[in-house]
């Protein structure tokens, strides 16, 4: 088995990639503050208005979809028996 | 001159006949030679010749439909590639002789040509849904092939009233004026998956087989894109289409299980932005719908590719049964993983060159939101394409498959794709060269790269969060309900209804109605019969008077 663990098996290695992607996520925040802006929209204008909106959405799509998951579910043969595709 | 459509099509007739290695040599070298004859064949309109008095041209090549050939020859090529280890000659065959009626589609010059190229399309690639040989494939072969010939039905109807309108033949600017460019849209927007015509899309390619899910994914929507392109730019319909188009598959995409059907939600979405990149129209939106059609050929192919190789290797792209697999089949993640990119269109990947000319031409007309929505599925497509799919395949759960790496010619192919995935997004002025109009855009501004980013890292941030918490939704055995409902369970379900209620509604109304219609024939008969009273001879006294009274009303009534 020592060969089978990985370095994404400790969960501390998992961590610490999480904590690497916050960084980044504060960089490009503070990279808001660097550049001059030629937008369009006036929203584009706000601070942060596309991490925010990422995020938001995000959130938004994944919490919405999950309470869509409740009316749209079914069982896996709800259509026809399974079957496994075999080819090759 | 000839066209490349042909070459393919005739030269993968050869395919069954031959084996072994100059099997594999043809079908390598008839995507390549298609690409050279292309590219050596002038711009211009090839001698036309007529029939039943319409003119009709088989081959037009100019910028716009050189490009989409281009690409479609290119993912012809990758796919061929990705076929190599088959022993099966009927798919590696069939793949060259759909990528040649895309091929010929794309170079029609008039209508009809593009009718039987598009028929041609739909029929040929039924048998990659066949080929798996199973009675589930056989069926879903079956919706698919039925959804592609209503579409050609409907073109077909469409160009027969053009005709009759006077406006003849010619595949150009066609515009919606009159009824039959209303059903050649519709046409279009069946094999284009335009909101509930998309159900043929996402119910039948998860049930392809690996090679064959591979080569849908690239010609025959993209096709349709190009007769948009063509035909229809500037449409403001279809700017509120696409953005519907983006936004609904996202959140069926975040709650599929079948990693497959997750890639034909996204291909909805990203044809989403193709159809409101059309919509919009002008130098900058044809240019945005035809690039990222073409980039999409490209990094579609290779996300299906993907999965069609942990599908070979493991027997499943349930999502609920996957996981781990980086250990096993390390080039394919990260080979998946640039697919990925590329579709969020992350910075140095082919989307950012691509799907920004289509925001860019949103924003210069100042369509606040349509922008917003089609931001949001921006960061939608980069959650189930680019994060779930390489996170459910490869990492989360390790449920303990230990299988071999992809065989080597599908991580040549897979391969091949990322480069081209990544020489688009590093280079992207190669690529806009090839664009049918002139524009000055650049995607590397500070501004721009910075704005992705910030979208792009936020929304994973969300994604990491929702999973480390445990409110994002689990992958789990199921299907959920779409359009396809409609013909797979209501109207079947309906038939079932009606065959059985009508036989006992005879049954048992079937004798009271009966008799109350025998009741009211003989009552109203009566009258009729020979011995009734009107039936009876009358005395010539009354016949004389009635006929007074009649010419006197008469006269009186023209006195008045």
């Amino acid at each position: 088995m020592s060969d089978d663990r990985r370095r994404l098996d400790e969960p501390r290695n998992v961590t610490r990639i999480v904590y690497g992607l916050a960084v980044l996520c504060a960089l490009a925040l503070v990279a808001d503050f660097f550049y001059a802006k030629h937008p369009h929209f006036s929203v584009e204008d706000w601070p942060g208005f596309y991490a925010i909106y990422g995020f938001v959405g995000s959130v938004t799509l994944v919490l919405a979809a999950k309470r869509l998951r409740r009316l749209l579910r079914r069982d896996e043969d709800y259509y026809e028996p399974p079957e496994r595709n075999t080819d090759d | 001159m000839t066209s490349p459509a042909l070459l393919l099509m005739f030269g993968a007739t050869g395919v069954p006949l031959a084996r072994g290695m100059p099997r594999r040599a043809l079908v390598l070298l008839l995507p390549v030679a298609g690409l050279l004859m292309l590219w050596l064949s002038p711009e211009g309109d090839s001698a036309g010749f007529a029939l039943f008095g319409l003119e009709l041209i088989p081959v037009r090549i100019d910028a716009l439909s050189r490009l989409f050939a281009t690409g479609f020859l290119i993912a012809a090529l990758l796919t061929s590639i990705y076929a190599l280890h088959m022993r099966d000659p009927l798919q590696q065959a069939i793949v060259l002789i759909y990528a040649g009626t895309a091929v010929g589609g794309t170079l029609a010059g008039d209508l009809v040509t593009l009718f039987v190229f598009w028929e041609l399309a739909g029929l040929s690639s039924a048998f990659l849904i066949w080929a798996g040989r199973t009675e589930r494939g056989y069926r879903a072969g079956m919706r698919y092939l039925i959804a592609q010939l209503i579409s050609g039905l409907l073109m077909l109807a469409g160009i027969a009233l053009r005709v009759q309108a006077g406006e003849g033949l010619e595949f150009g600017y066609l515009g919606l004026d009159g009824p039959g460019d209303a059903l050649i849209l519709l046409a279009v927007g069946i094999k284009c998956a335009f909101p509930l015509l998309h159900a043929w899309l996402i119910d039948t390619y998860p049930e392809a087989t690996i090679v064959g899910a591979v080569a849908l994914s690239a010609f025959t929507t993209k096709l349709a894109i190009y007769v948009l392109a063509r035909g229809f730019p500037g449409t403001d319909l279809l700017i509120w289409v696409g953005v519907a188009m983006t936004v609904f598959p996202i959140f069926y995409a975040v709650i599929e299980n079948d990693l497959r059907r997750v890639l034909a939600y996204s291909m909805i979405n990203q044809l989403g932005f193709m159809v409101a990149g059309v919509g919009i129209g002008g130098a900058l939106g044809i240019n945005g719908a035809s690039a990222h059609a073409v980039a999409d050929m490209v990094f579609k192919s290779l996300l299906f590719m993907a999965m069609g190789a942990v599908l070979l290797r493991t027997g499943t792209v349930k999502g609920s049964e996957l996981g781990g697999l980086y250990k096993s089949m390390p080039q394919t993640a990260a080979l998946c993983m640039v697919g990925a990119a590329s579709i969020s269109a992350f910075p140095l990947f082919s989307g950012f060159a691509t799907k920004s000319l289509i925001m860019e031409a949103v924003a210069q007309e100042h369509l606040t939101v349509v922008w917003l929505l089609l931001l949001f599925a921006s960061a939608g497509v980069f959650h189930h394409a680019g994060i779930k799919i390489p996170y459910f395949a490869f990492f989360a759960h390790d449920r303990g498959h230990r299988v071999a790496e992809a065989p080597l010619n599908m991580r040549v192919a897979m391969a091949m794709a990322a480069l081209i995935c990544v020489g688009i997004g590093t280079a992207p002025n190669l690529m806009y060269e090839l664009l049918p109009h002139a524009m000055h855009y650049a995607p590397y501004t500070t501004p721009h790269v910075i704005n992705q980013l910030q979208l792009l890292l936020l929304a994973s941030m969300a994604f990491t969060m929702l999973v480390r918490t445990g409110l994002y939704p689990p992958e789990i055995r199921s299907v959920n309900l779409d359009a396809d409902v409609v013909y797979r369970r209501m109207l079947p379900r309906t038939w079932g209804a009606l065959s059985r209620t009508v036989p006992r509604l005879r049954r048992e109304l079937g004798p009271p109605i009966h008799h109350l219609a025998a009741n009211l024939w003989s009552a109203t008969t009566r009258p009729l019969r020979p011995d009734a009273k009107p039936a009876s001879p009358w005395p010539t006294h009354s016949m004389v008077w009635w006929a007074v009274i009649m010419l006197g009303t008469v006269l009186l009534l023209t006195l008045l």
